[in-house]
């Protein structure tokens, strides 16, 4: 193979250097993974991550694998390049590259094929690019160690080139940039212009975009979709996102606990899946779903026996229907300190937000990360001092409350958050966990407050028995219901859960939203639900927020924002929920 | 595989080779309930965890069994020995080898060695653990302020901090001991302490700080919990691992300072057993009874190593990041 690389101007990406085509219709596979199985060395022995698998990917096609997290996606794609982590060992079957078995090649032979025949657009674009490097620099070492042959310049010239490629403006001084001035998908496009450098004839993309905002992700897929069918090569997508891998893939692979459960077209796959994980997962998929989960809108009854509101304990405005929320002209502004003493300057997170939460509805406050939409909800939990702006409960101006009033006032508003490993003390037990609101607050007796924890467990259907247990023995799921536990703890007439579902898989993410809906409609709770994911949005909310930039940019409710969305910012988010693509396809659910 | 291929192709090309729409047959445990808690192992903690981690470790039994014998040592001396390291000494006895009774034979001014050794214990285990204490309380206040409420507080408290982390420990000890006219166990710890809680309280003040941007302080947060509240129930005791570690390390260097500082002559007076006055007692006569220097050296030797080897389990055990592959 020839190592000198022709070099592009940015808009024309040329084929293989080596001036090998790829005939789409070709049947020789260019991947072939038979019978795969990975085991880890751990303390309790030997865990095999990945049981028998089988994957073909053909010469310049797109193939995807989907699979929850543990399900062997990203082990199965390490193998492949001998990038396992750890203890991790391939223990059976072959893989085929190009017609050779990679599988106990010497390790030399298998680092000449990474990059240059293989190349790698790994998940976190924060970690992955080096922070005291430029971004130059680290392309130039990519091409470097594929055998770029060429002076200085010409390396440097190739450098801009291949940013430019990856729809990077002003490529030149941008190479000449350190990670930290890139944004997110500046650092993701230049991990992909570094996976492209040397023109691999397979690109394995490990959830290249998870970490990115939809409107970016969308971006970026879009480009590396033209980008590589330009250049002829074959994508491998890891991803747990179903809908995605059906609207970027024609070949879909469905992983589960290491096995491969289904595999073969992506739209037979999405219009009849075989297998019953297959089933759950396209029924769950909530970027395929359009129906609202089901809720009962009027009030339901509040089941309050044992934490009936003390009288005075709070502002009392129990009347049916109205706001239970009502947020008006809310600012934030942040000082940011500048290099010098005095040199500060002022950020508005939050501009000027009005808007109000009917109770036992839900409100979706949507937005990208930085549109505010954090900091709003932080306000209306009394956790930061708004600028200016009023936020009002049952009627009642929260600033003007006395310390005591505060106190109790808190009983009525509780958070759930989207980390659901930081959200729980790993000090405390579950029971101390769930019990800690009804101690601070004086609530029963001790015996009582244990009969109540055993009544929550049992609300977010999780056995009793796990009271305990501490956190770290809990899956993020789990974890999350014990965190919708105690926010009900003191029986509160609203719950703000932020991002509370969007670190979860997708079947977990179903289940914990079902029984989101099921609290509302038994507890007659009202919801405000930060979130980025529109889909979910469409499955719980009533009323849509959307925020760009601290401020609203379009307020409605949930079906006129889905079908007629007004403004174009709202009309890109829609756009990019991935898996909106796909209309003509019959969803099976 | 090619059993469980579906023919059915609707409207599109056939699929390729190895491509054909396979489903797997379903796993005899079938797909499980999604998520559910397991319900038959026993409950874990991170305390429990490393608990479990520690004793699976000889190097744990081997310092824990050293720091036993050595506790027990210096808390009862008398039930190894009948001989008093000061009033039973015999001037015609100096110098003089072992004998029955006597199995480390005597020093310069005729005492038992074996009864020193054994009571030269106390001291430095009084020392040792009293210095540490005292550390652990300064350092991990000042620390945990100083994270937590961050602001002039922490600019205060980090300055006050970097200037006693500029003075040498053993420099400020003796100067300070060389002035102070009651020397007992209780002022050298406290000296040792009042310049040794530098590192603790850096270390705590790190670790705070990284604890009280967890989500389940912002939850504390609005349930209506106090400042004070959050910090005592969730940000220390989540805190608490790498100053337990570090303590148990410092405990080592307390009781080498200590022997330091009685070996200068400026720690614990002569009228208290100390293995820090008996190594330097024992320098003159090294040459012709190099045993007398021996062992309370060695008794020196093995309570840090106990120790020390100690602080290397609990850390291993308590912060998996640090442990040797």
């Amino acid at each position: 193979m020839t190592t000198q690389f022709p070099v592009t101007d940015g808009t024309l990406p040329e084929g293989r250097p080596d001036g090998a085509t790829y005939d789409a219709g070709t049947d020789k596979p260019l991947l072939e993974i038979k019978d795969l199985e990975v085991s880890f060395t751990t303390r309790v022995g030997e865990v095999k991550a990945v049981r028998g698998a089988n994957i073909t990917v053909y010469p310049g096609q797109a193939v995807a694998i989907v699979g929850e997290s543990g399900s062997g996606k990203s082990t199965t794609a390490h193998a492949i390049i001998d990038l396992l982590p750890g203890t991790g060992k391939v223990t059976g079957g072959s893989i085929t590259f190009d017609g050779r078995d990679l599988v106990g090649l010497p390790h030399t032979e298998i680092e000449a094929l990474r990059g240059r025949d293989i190349g790698l657009v790994p998940q976190d674009p924060m970690s992955n690019l080096n922070p005291v490097w430029r971004i130059g620099t680290q392309i130039e070492e990519a091409l470097k160690a594929n055998g770029f042959e060429g002076g200085r310049a010409e390396r440097k010239e190739r450098v801009a080139g291949l940013l430019a490629e990856a729809g990077l403006p002003d490529a030149e001084r941008r190479a000449r940039q350190y990670p930290h001035e890139f944004s997110g998908g500046m650092r993701q496009r230049s991990l992909i212009a570094i996976g492209l450098a040397a023109r691999p004839k397979l690109l394995i993309a490990d959830e290249p975009t998870s970490a990115l905002d939809v409107t970016v992700q969308r971006q970026i897929l879009d480009h590396l979709e033209v980008l590589t069918q330009e250049l002829g090569s074959a994508v491998l997508f890891i991803t747990h996102d179903l809908g995605l891998a059906a609207e970027r893939a024609e070949h879909l692979v469905v992983m589960f606990k290491g096995r491969v459960v289904e595999s073969g077209p992506a739209r037979q796959i999405l219009a009849d899946p075989q297998h019953p994980y297959t089933k759950r997962l396209v029924a769950s998929a909530p970027s395929l779903a359009s129906r609202r989960i089901q809720v009962a809108h009027e009030e339901g009854e509040v089941s309050d026996e044992l934490l009936a509101p003390e009288p005075g304990a709070a502002p009392q405005g129990k009347a049916r229907g109205g706001d239970v929320v009502a947020v008006r002209n809310l600012t934030k502004v942040f000082t940011i300190r500048g290099g010098r003493p005095g040199a500060s300057t002022d950020f508005t997170a939050v501009d000027d937000v009005t808007f109000s939460l009917k109770r036992g509805h839900t409100l979706a406050i949507v937005g990208e990360s930085g549109s505010g939409k954090s900091t709003a909800a932080n306000m209306v939990l009394g956790l930061l001092e708004p600028t200016s702006g009023v936020v009002e409960f049952n009627g009642v101006d929260v600033a003007g409350l006395s310390p005591k009033e505060q106190f109790a006032f808190r009983r009525n508003i509780q958070p759930v958050f989207q980390n659901p490993y930081g959200s729980l003390d790993p000090m405390f037990s579950i029971f101390s966990s769930i019990e800690e609101p009804l101690r601070l607050h004086r609530v029963g007796t001790k015996k009582q407050r244990e009969a109540r924890v055993r009544e929550l467990l049992d609300m977010v259907s999780l056995p009793a028995s796990t009271m305990r247990r501490f956190p770290n023995e809990l899956s993020g799921g789990q974890r999350q219901r014990i965190a919708i536990a105690r926010a009900l703890a003191l029986n509160p007439e609203m719950i703000v859960l932020d991002e509370a579902v969007s670190a979860l898989d997708v079947l977990v993410q179903a289940q914990i939203l079902e029984l989101l809906g099921k609290l509302q409609d038994e507890l007659g709770l009202s919801y405000l639900f930060i979130t980025h994911d529109l889909a979910v949005v469409r499955q719980i909310a009533d009323q849509v927020v959307v925020m760009q930039n601290g401020k609203v940019v379009e307020q409605a409710t949930t079906d006129e924002v889905f079908d007629s969305p007004r403004q174009q910012y709202t009309r890109d988010l829609l756009a990019a929920i991935p898996g909106a693509g796909l209309e003509g396809v019959e969803i099976a659910s | 595989m090619p059993d469980n291929r579906i023919e059915t192709v609707p409207g599109g090309r056939r699929p390729r080779p190895g491509q054909e729409h396979f489903a797997a047959e379903l796993d005899e445990g079938g797909l499980g309930a999604v998520d559910a808690v397991k319900v038959d192992d026993k409950p874990s903690s991170m305390w429990r965890d490393a608990w479990h981690d520690m004793r699976r470790r000889p190097m744990f039994w081997v310092s824990a069994v050293i720091i036993l014998v050595v506790v027990i040592v210096a808390a009862f001396p008398g039930w190894f020995t009948d001989v008093h390291p000061r009033f039973d000494c015999e001037l015609a006895k100096s110098l003089q080898g072992p004998e029955p009774g006597h199995p480390f034979g005597y020093d310069r001014q005729g005492c038992d060695i074996y009864s020193r050794t054994l009571y030269g214990a106390r001291a430095s285990v009084l020392v040792g653990v009293m210095a540490t204490a005292m550390v652990v309380v300064i350092g991990t206040a000042m620390g945990s302020i100083a994270g937590y409420f961050s602001g002039w507080f922490d600019v205060i408290l980090s300055r006050i901090t970097d200037i006693f982390f500029a003075i040498p420990l053993v420099l400020a000890a003796i100067v300070i001991m060389s002035m102070s006219e009651n020397r007992t166990s209780f002022t050298v710890a406290l000296v040792l302490a009042s310049f040794g809680w530098t590192s603790i309280a850096r270390i705590s003040r790190g670790t705070v700080m990284s604890v009280k941007n967890n989500e389940f302080v912002t939850a504390a947060r609005s349930l209506g919990m106090g400042r004070g509240g959050i910090l005592l129930k969730h940000v220390l005791p989540n805190s608490a691992a790498p100053i337990i570690v570090y303590a148990t390390v410092a405990l080592g260097t307390f009781i080498v300072a200590e022997a330091t500082l009685s070996f200068l002559g400026i720690g614990l007076p002569p009228s208290v057993v100390s293995w820090g006055g008996d190594i330097s007692a024992a320098q003159q006569s090294i040459r012709q009874a190099p045993q007398i220097l021996f062992y309370p050296a060695a008794g020196l030797a093995l309570t840090v190593l106990g120790f020390m080897m100690m602080g290397d389990v609990v850390r291993d055990a308590l912060d998996p990041k640090a442990r040797k592959r």
